[in-house]
């Protein structure tokens, strides 16, 4: 009996060793293949500020130099719904690129309506109408404007 | 460092091989966020166009070139404006892919196969110009409405297929037949199946022409997907909306086509002149057929100085639609003067013209070049904006650079 309860009393330290070095093992072997993945792992462990500041930069509606990111709609009042309902089918290219009075901008979304699937706007028509006229009027180019924005080079033959 | 952020970095280093570059911060991205790589291609590289190429629209894509990246003879694909109304069409299999012949003046519809198509038929190859009926849109006031072109919605490339006339010949055509009009795969915005993008078409006689091809060939290759592929109409000389991509069907009609984009203010001008910003009611607008004379200067880029007692030599292409153009001119006192100068007879009907010319400048200072070509029938580019129509088309105004002698 006596032999009996020393020999399961070395197994049982056998064990216990044996798990206790696999476990050192797979923790090394884990960390050094996390290292080798992530090299400057101890230089980046810094503050969770810097990811904050990111997370900012990622904003999905972020506005800079009063431009809309995203859509490159100017930032004005009656933007969101400009936003939201007018860049789920077009480009807001389309609209950036445009330039009319009241009148025609609203007969543009009645031909959207009639012609393209563009929904009923509700309360959000006047203000989209008015986002619209407010910062993308006609500009008067006359008969033919002059040579703008010109990149003079040197020519070379 | 946690085990599920072991796994998320494991996951992020598979999209970084997908991206060719490291994810930085990418352990903080938002759960389910794709990276903008991802969603938003490169369309110079999707369409694989030159870097110097304007995006004009992303959603649909519309693309121009400027004046001196259509320097080139034959226009080549990484030059060539795109104009889209819908959504370009998705897992094309050109295997499958077939063209039915149909409407209410054909003797039976016929359906063939690409296959068909290039075997039953001789093949053809011109070079025919294609020009937006929108281009220079960007100048008329009061402003025209759509995509605000500038110059470079043309191009003149090599198109290789087979003439429609001897489809239609082989399918038999009835004596009432006045329009052919195409349909295509390319998509809706608003992505309803129902609703077709563009679906435009041409009278009988210019369905017939010689040059109007079903064209499966681009300068030698394959029709980039941009462009058509594996199908498209070409008729040179007409706005370009008349020349389809991605067709499957042609309707030869006993009326003029009804289709997306024939009615209304689309490609329609007023039958009349009228003043600018006038309404003008819709049963007084009429289709555009030929597109006017035009030219380009596409050498040297505008802005060029040059030393005193240098000569500048220009060069560029004139096409006028239908017609060929008999003389192209130049001129460097803003019109007061004109200079004739060379110009070549077009590779075939319908392909531009090509013009040089070598200018010498009395004194220092500030100079424009315009260019001034005239067709066939004598009429020329006006200098100013031609007339005015409600969405902006046929503007032919002289083309002009800058140059300055120091």
């Amino acid at each position: 009996m006596e032999d009996h309860k020393k020999f399961k009393q070395q197994v049982k330290t056998i064990y216990r060793l044996m798990v206790g070095l696999f476990g050192l093992f797979a923790v090394a072997a884990l960390s050094v293949l996390y290292l080798l993945s992530n090299p400057n792992l101890f230089e980046k462990s810094k503050p969770e500020t810097e990811y904050v500041a990111v997370v900012e930069e990622d904003d999905y509606d972020k506005i800079e130099n009063g431009i809309h990111v995203r859509t490159g709609l100017v930032e004005a009042e009656g933007l969101m719904a400009v936003v939201n309902n007018c860049t789920n089918c077009h480009s807001a290219k389309l609209v950036t690129q445009n330039r009319m009075n009241k009148e025609r901008w609203i007969s543009t979304i009645r031909w959207m309506q009639e012609t393209q699937n563009l929904w009923d706007l509700g309360n959000n028509e006047d203000i989209i109408v008015d986002y619209l006229v407010a910062n993308y009027p006609p500009v008067n180019k006359g008969r033919r404007e002059v040579l703008k924005d010109i990149e003079w080079y040197d020519l070379k033959e | 460092m946690k085990r599920r952020n072991f796994v998320r970095k494991a996951v992020l280093g598979t999209m970084t091989t997908v991206i060719g570059a490291d994810i930085v911060f990418g352990n903080v991205l938002p759960e389910g966020y794709q990276p903008l790589a991802l969603q938003d291609p490169d369309p110079f590289k999707m369409f694989d166009k030159d870097k110097g190429m304007v995006v004009l629209n992303d959603k649909p894509w519309n693309i121009e070139a400027k004046a001196h990246l259509l320097d080139d003879k034959i226009t080549p694909n990484k030059f060539m404006f795109i104009r889209n109304n819908g959504l370009i069409p998705e897992d094309i299999d050109a295997s499958k892919w077939t063209l039915t012949i149909e409407g209410e003046s054909v003797k039976q519809e016929k359906t063939y196969s690409l296959a068909d198509l290039k075997s039953k038929f001789t093949q053809h190859t011109y070079q025919l110009t294609l020009e937006c009926g929108g281009n220079g849109r960007s100048e008329f006031d009061p402003p025209a409405k759509g995509n605000q072109w500038t110059i470079g919605a043309v191009s003149s490339a090599t198109w290789t297929g087979v003439r429609l006339r001897d489809i239609l010949e082989d399918v038999g055509i009835k004596g009432d037949a006045v329009y052919i009009g195409y349909h295509a795969a390319d998509v809706h915005l608003s992505r309803d199946p129902k609703k077709e993008p563009i679906s435009r078409g041409a009278p009988m006689p210019k369905a017939l022409q010689d040059e109007t091809l079903v064209a499966f060939k681009m300068n030698g290759e394959d029709i980039p997907l941009a462009h058509g592929y594996p199908l498209r109409l070409v008729a040179g000389g007409w706005p370009a909306s008349v020349s389809g991509k991605w067709i499957d069907r042609i309707s030869v009609r006993n009326i003029v086509h009804d289709g997306t984009k024939m009615t209304g203010t689309a490609y329609r001008v007023p039958c009349n002149p009228v003043a600018p910003g006038e309404k003008v009611k819709d049963e007084d607008m009429c289709i555009i057929e030929s597109m006017p004379v035009k030219s380009l200067i596409t050498y040297p880029k505008t802005g060029a100085t040059i030393q005193q007692g240098k000569k500048l030599n220009i060069r560029g292409h004139a096409w006028a639609g239908e017609l060929e153009v008999s003389k192209l001119e130049y001129s460097i006192d803003f019109g007061s003067t004109w200079k004739e100068c060379a110009i070549e007879k077009p590779a075939n009907r319908l392909a531009w013209q090509h013009f040089t010319a070598n200018i010498d400048f009395p004194k220092k200072g500030y100079y424009e070049v315009w260019a001034r070509a005239t067709d066939a029938r004598g009429i020329s580019q006006p200098m100013l904006l031609p007339g005015w129509n409600p969405k902006g088309y046929l503007n032919n105004a002289c083309h002009r650079i800058a140059i300055k002698v120091t």
